[in-house]
């Protein structure tokens, strides 16, 4: 079975600055896979490549053995392949519901249908319903997701993250800006809603990565310097140098 | 801002549709004005335009400056059809001829949408301003299909009547285009309660995360506006058959900026908003136009405060006012409201008495001096109306202000209390 995701050689400039200096990566199905790395790293570069929302400068990416480089981010979404943002990206002036009503319509066939009455989708209506429910948002159902608080916002993002079955999910500091309970919280929803799915997780609470992941790769100055355990992450002795010693969070 | 929502049991949306269509069927029984008619068939119109229209600026996020493009054509190859069934070319009812200027709407939404659509925002609205002129000037370039500076001309009473339906009576063409309004404007509510209608929501709203959820969202506008080139060419063909002329003012940026001040006027948030908008706007344009050469000024007033002070349009405002009603407060308002009228009434006579006398003066001044206004005939060379009508500007205006202040104060009130309820 080849991996969920590979990455080969995947190089990103701007400019003449090199953010991403050939990484090399290969994600299996159904690991809970997390990036750390110290600010400017290149973490949330390497999201935006693989989701495509850049073009790569060279190299490939592969999502279930096939190459996704080149493709739109709608394109690789149909794929199987979801993505969260580090800063909460969604439709503030619709309702819960609508939010994550949007998020499953494409994969349910219903594309751009003008044919089909939204009241009269029943599979659509009960998995917005089933995905409100996983997310604890089900009692907010018609507030507009503007209104929601912090904590609520990142637990829709995630909702509408997973809500259309990708199975390749891909979530960006899902616990930024939390309070201890908050990411506690966030913590069981994440391994709740990707359970069976390949998670890759951009992070900075070591306790959420140590907690969550099976597997840690290390991203410095564009370059994945360690990939292994968590625990021998812990005690790998370039990877403390480079992030764990000099960074206190 | 509010989000229909469907159930079809909604008491208040059947009394707000039928109560539409009501008033539509039976209004040109009981008003009996010259130009009644008239206005009331450019109103109808105008709702399939103006609703068509705001499926790209108030459901799609597209601010357009072109949409004329869309009716104008449609009107044109409504007109060209009409004259090739009445030589005998092929047979078409005439009732169903403005599907032949909804099919050119399609036809060139899919040409001119797709170039169009390929971004939004500034660029959108910049590239549909582009087209709207190139269209323009192909009418000039091609008097062939445009007919020049003359239009082309046409004759609706054509075949045989059906049912005594001849459509060469004002009433019926009024009739035809109020079915036509009817059935426009369920389908266009019915587009907005699709897939693709609530996608276009999501793709004014956050096009990015759009894309992450799958949908390409050049194809979500490009869709969005064949489809609403569609309705505003029907808007087209309506026009072609009420005036039996079209000419190279249906395709240009004066009807495009029309649709657009109509639009924003009654509310772009709102489905019921662009239908209030071409009510007020038809009815300055005709109404007011009948009366007066300054209607635009008062137009462009009109829209002026609208777009300052109240962006959500008439449907806002009356939409501000349901929460009120729900929670029997709207008497602490009727007081303040019956003032800011009766202070208002004041400031608006000031104001029409200087503009209409400073139009009488700079048109006509030397030949004919005397004017007659609110039934007062007096000599625009005198200084004392112009001083009259400014003191009732200032003093209206000082007034208006104290009653004004007393609205705001109410409406705080209101605001403190639904609050309190709220969190209780």
């Amino acid at each position: 079975m080849s991996a969920a995701i590979e990455l080969r050689a995947v190089t990103k400039s701007f400019g003449n600055t090199e953010i991403i200096r050939g990484v090399d990566l290969a994600i299996p199905q159904g690991e809970r896979h997390a990036i750390i790395g110290p600010n400017g790293a290149g973490k949330s570069t390497l999201f935006n490549l693989i989701s495509g929302r850049y073009p790569l400068s060279r190299g490939d990416i592969l999502l279930n053995g096939v190459s996704v480089s080149g493709l739109k981010p709608f394109e690789i979404n149909r794929k199987g392949l979801s993505r969260s943002f580090q800063i909460t990206n969604i439709f503030q002036r619709m309702s819960v519901f609508e939010n994550v009503r949007c998020a499953v319509l494409w994969s349910l066939g219903y594309k751009y249908s003008f044919w089909h009455r939204l009241g009269g989708l029943k599979d659509a209506n009960l998995q917005a319903e089933a995905v409100m429910e996983s997310i604890g948002l089900k009692a907010r159902r018609d507030t507009p997701a503007g209104v929601l608080s912090y904590a609520e916002q990142r637990a829709l993002e995630i909702g509408i993250t997973i809500a259309g079955g990708a199975n390749v999910i891909l979530l960006d500091e899902p616990t930024a800006g939390m309070s201890r309970t908050e990411t506690a919280d966030a913590v069981e929803l994440i391994r709740k809603v990707t359970q069976g799915k390949t998670l890759i997780m951009v992070e900075h609470d070591m306790g959420v990565i140590f907690d969550i992941a099976d597997k840690i790769s290390v991203l410095v100055y564009g370059e994945v310097i360690a990939s292994d355990i968590p625990a021998n992450i812990r005690g790998n002795k370039a990877v403390q140098e480079a992030y764990l010693g000099t960074e206190s969070h | 801002m509010t989000r229909l929502k469907y159930s079809p049991l909604n008491l208040g949306r059947w009394l707000v549709w039928g109560g539409t269509a009501l008033l539509m069927i039976v209004l040109p029984l009981i008003l009996t004005a010259g130009f009644t008619l008239t206005l009331l068939s450019q109103i109808g119109i105008g709702i399939i335009f103006a609703l068509s229209y705001n499926m790209l600026l108030g459901q799609g996020g597209m601010l357009s400056f072109g949409h004329a493009v869309y009716s104008g054509l449609g009107a044109y190859f409504t007109v060209h059809a009409l004259n090739l069934i009445s030589k005998g070319s092929f047979y078409f009812p005439v009732t169903l001829v403005p599907l032949v200027g909804g099919l050119a709407g399609i036809v060139f939404g899919v040409i001119f949408g797709y170039v169009t659509t390929k971004k939004s925002g500034t660029t959108f609205a910049m590239i549909s301003l582009g087209i709207g002129e190139m269209v323009a000037a192909c009418s000039l370039m091609f008097p062939g299909f445009f007919g020049g500076e003359g239009g082309v001309t046409t004759n609706r009473v054509i075949g045989q009547p059906f049912l005594g339906i001849t459509y060469g009576p004002s009433i019926q063409v009024y009739y035809l285009i109020v079915g036509w309004a009817l059935v426009c404007m369920v389908a266009m509510f019915a587009w907005t309660q699709t897939p693709l209608g609530r996608m276009a929501n999501a793709v004014r709203d956050n096009p990015e995360r759009a894309e992450f959820v799958g949908y390409d969202t050049h194809m979500v506008r490009f869709l969005t506006l064949v489809i609403a080139g569609f309705f505003a060419g029907i808007a087209g063909g309506l026009n072609c058959l009420n005036y039996e002329i079209v000419t190279a003012e249906n395709v240009g940026a004066l009807r495009s900026a029309g649709v657009l001040i109509a639009t924003f006027i009654g509310g772009a948030g709102f489905f019921f908003g662009p239908v209030i908008g071409s009510i007020v706007f038809f009815t300055m344009v005709t109404a007011v136009g009948a009366v007066t050469k300054a209607w635009a000024f008062y137009l462009g007033l009109m829209f002026l405060l609208i777009v300052l002070y109240a962006p959500g349009g008439f449907a806002s405002l009356i939409a501000m006012h349901v929460p009120v009603i729900k929670a029997r407060l709207m008497r602490r308002l009727w007081l303040p409201y019956a003032a800011t009228v009766a202070t208002g009434t004041v400031l608006l006579i000031g104001l029409i008495s200087l503009v209409e006398i400073t139009y009488h003066y700079s048109l006509e001044a030397e030949t004919a001096p005397e004017m007659k206004l609110f039934s007062f005939a007096f000599k625009v060379t005198d200084g004392a109306p112009w001083a009259i009508a400014a003191g009732l500007l200032v003093g209206g205006f000082i007034i208006s202000r104290f009653a004004w202040n007393a609205v705001g104060r109410a409406w705080g009130e209101i605001v403190h209390i639904l609050q309190d309820r709220a969190a209780a």
